[in-house]
């Protein structure tokens, strides 16, 4: 990524749920177009990191800048770097009570304003781009759990964000799901979207990472190009994490 | 409509029972006073025929008061109910504190005692008539528990849709009005259709200051004429129609937004 525009740094980051620390003092660079794969153990701060990119946690201490914009506590900072970044959930979080079309055309008429006939077009555009084209009329508890997470990444898409974060978003899907979804993150891998992902799906992660990143106890503990990564990590943590998740 | 009638079947038999009972009991109780009977003067007060036409009698006048001054109280309590529940679920410290002392003066506060201090205390000052300090009252004394209802409701809504709605750049207003109000609206629902309930009952306590709804019209009607049995009976079952209905409209909405999401 030598020579490209740094895109989201992350300066001496810490953070504290009460006395509970589970940032300490992270730092990271990632650029544009750059995919970054973030992995580690149960309660080792992933989401906590990814959340404080786009503002879902205060950090306690350090620095954040997203696309130029310093995120400090000021609303309208907040608002600007929310939709540059797109998040995709774990668990969805799809409007129940709004049809896939209006859950996609929310964001860009109330946030972006514009007309609810571009708004619509655009999110035909997206559900066509994540393979979805026929279910816009329906509710969500109508779809399946990979039909779900592929129009929350339609929704994310549809605000035309400059970066994506993922939080483990093939965790909650039946097995037979997952590759739907990744495929589709593949795809967006290629169309050169800055992408920052935790997931455990280390297919996925040889095939689209430029750098893997390995948290433990609110640490960044490595962060190298996956060749280096997957062949010589060079903590023991991190292999024994490796050995743990790649046996089967 | 069948199944409203499944569901509601049993509890209206036992209520049909129990008024049976009420009604046996009074009427041997009556029998033993020596009571004169007089329904035939009632319906009069309910509306005359006379040779000017049609005219609705005082219980109906009555009863139209209640109604709009209950009305009127409850879009009250609404609007002040979801402001306070806002404040307190804000993270302003001064917003929430407030709603909090608010909240726990009303709770501690009897009816009556309010109704009197809106009255003789606000009423001068603020050149309130009884009937605008008794909307008043009503109204401020149900924001405290239609903010609860609020407040509950809208906790209700899991924390991910907040979220996702933040991701997308939305404020905590547009959040609030197009992903959480309307999701909560399906748990606020059957406890705000008990607050109308609620309201049109304690709108009775107004008939202290002399407000002339249906409870003090029947009160006039007996100094006049003493058919106390008669006339309570009749206030009652009026009381009784207005709540029922409400409750059986209720039940027909919570179907309709259930089917909806
Ligand atoms: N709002 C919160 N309040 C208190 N503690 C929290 C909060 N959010 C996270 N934590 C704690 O911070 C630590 C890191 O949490 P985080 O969710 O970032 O872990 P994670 O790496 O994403 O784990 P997982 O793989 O289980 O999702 C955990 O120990 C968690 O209990
Ligand atoms: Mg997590």
């Amino acid at each position: 990524m030598a020579g490209r525009r740094p895109i989201i740094e992350i300066r001496n980051v810490d953070k504290y749920f009460g006395e509970f620390q589970a940032l300490n003092d992270v730092s990271l660079t990632i650029h544009a177009g750059e995919r970054v794969v973030i992995c580690g153990p149960s309660g080792s701060g992933k989401s906590t990191l990814l959340r404080c990119i786009n503002r879902l946690e205060e950090p306690s201490a350090g620095r954040l800048t997203v696309d130029g914009i310093e995120l400090t506590g000021a609303k309208d900072t907040l608002r600007r770097v929310r939709t540059e970044v797109g998040m995709v959930f774990q668990q969805f979080n799809l409007f129940p009570h709004l049809t896939v079309l209006e859950n996609l055309t929310l964001g860009p008429m109330r946030v972006r304003r514009i007309s609810r006939s571009e708004a619509t077009e655009r999110a035909r555009k997206y559900l066509d781009r994540v393979h979805i084209p026929e279910q816009a009329e329906k509710y969500p508890s109508e779809l399946s759990g990979g039909q779900q997470q592929r129009v929350a990444i339609a929704r994310s898409l549809c605000m035309e964000p400059r970066i994506m974060l993922f939080d483990e978003p093939t965790s909650a899907l039946d097995p037979e799901m997952i590759n739907e979804v990744l495929d589709v993150m593949v795809e967006l891998a290629g169309s050169g979207m800055t992408m920052v992902c935790v997931t455990h799906e280390m297919g996925f992660a040889r095939k689209v990472a430029d750098t893997m990143v390995f948290m433990d106890e609110g640490e960044i503990v490595e962060s190298s190009p996956p060749d280096a990564f997957f062949s010589r990590p060079s903590s023991k943590r991190c292999r024994q994490f490796l050995d743990r998740i790649l046996e089967h | 409509m069948p199944e409203l009638v499944k569901t509601r079947a049993i509890p209206v038999v036992l209520y049909l029972i129990v008024m049976y009972l009420l009604v046996r009991v009074s009427l041997t109780g009556a029998e033993a006073m020596g009571y004169n009977w007089q329904w035939y003067r009632i319906p009069d007060y309910l509306f005359r025929l006379t040779d000017d036409g049609f005219q609705w009698g005082e219980i109906s006048l009555g009863l139209v008061t209640t109604l709009t001054l209950s009305l009127q109280a409850f879009l009250i309590a609404l609007a002040a109910g979801l402001i306070v529940a806002l404040l307190r679920l804000s993270d302003l410290v001064v917003g929430s504190a407030l709603a909090v002392a608010f909240l726990e003066f009303v709770r501690n506060m009897p009816l009556l005692v309010l109704l009197y201090l809106f009255y003789y205390v606000l009423g001068p000052i603020f050149g309130l008539d009884r009937y605008a300090a008794s909307v008043l009252c009503l109204g401020i004394y149900h924001a405290a528990l239609v903010s609860e209802i609020f407040r509950a409701g809208i906790q209700a809504v899991s924390t991910g849709q907040w979220e996702a709605a933040r991701s997308i750049g939305l404020s905590t207003g547009q959040a609030y009005r197009f992903v959480v109000l309307p999701q909560s609206i399906k748990f606020m629902l059957p406890p705000m259709a008990g607050e109308a309930v609620h309201i049109v009952k304690s709108s009775a306590i107004v008939s202290v200051i002399a407000v002339v709804e249906l409870t003090t019209t029947g009160r006039n009607i007996i100094a006049d004429t003493y058919l106390s049995f008669e006339v309570w009976f009749t206030v009652a079952a009026v009381y009784l129609a207005i709540t029922l209905t409400l409750s059986i409209f209720v039940t027909f909405l919570e179907k309709r937004y259930a089917v909806k999401s």
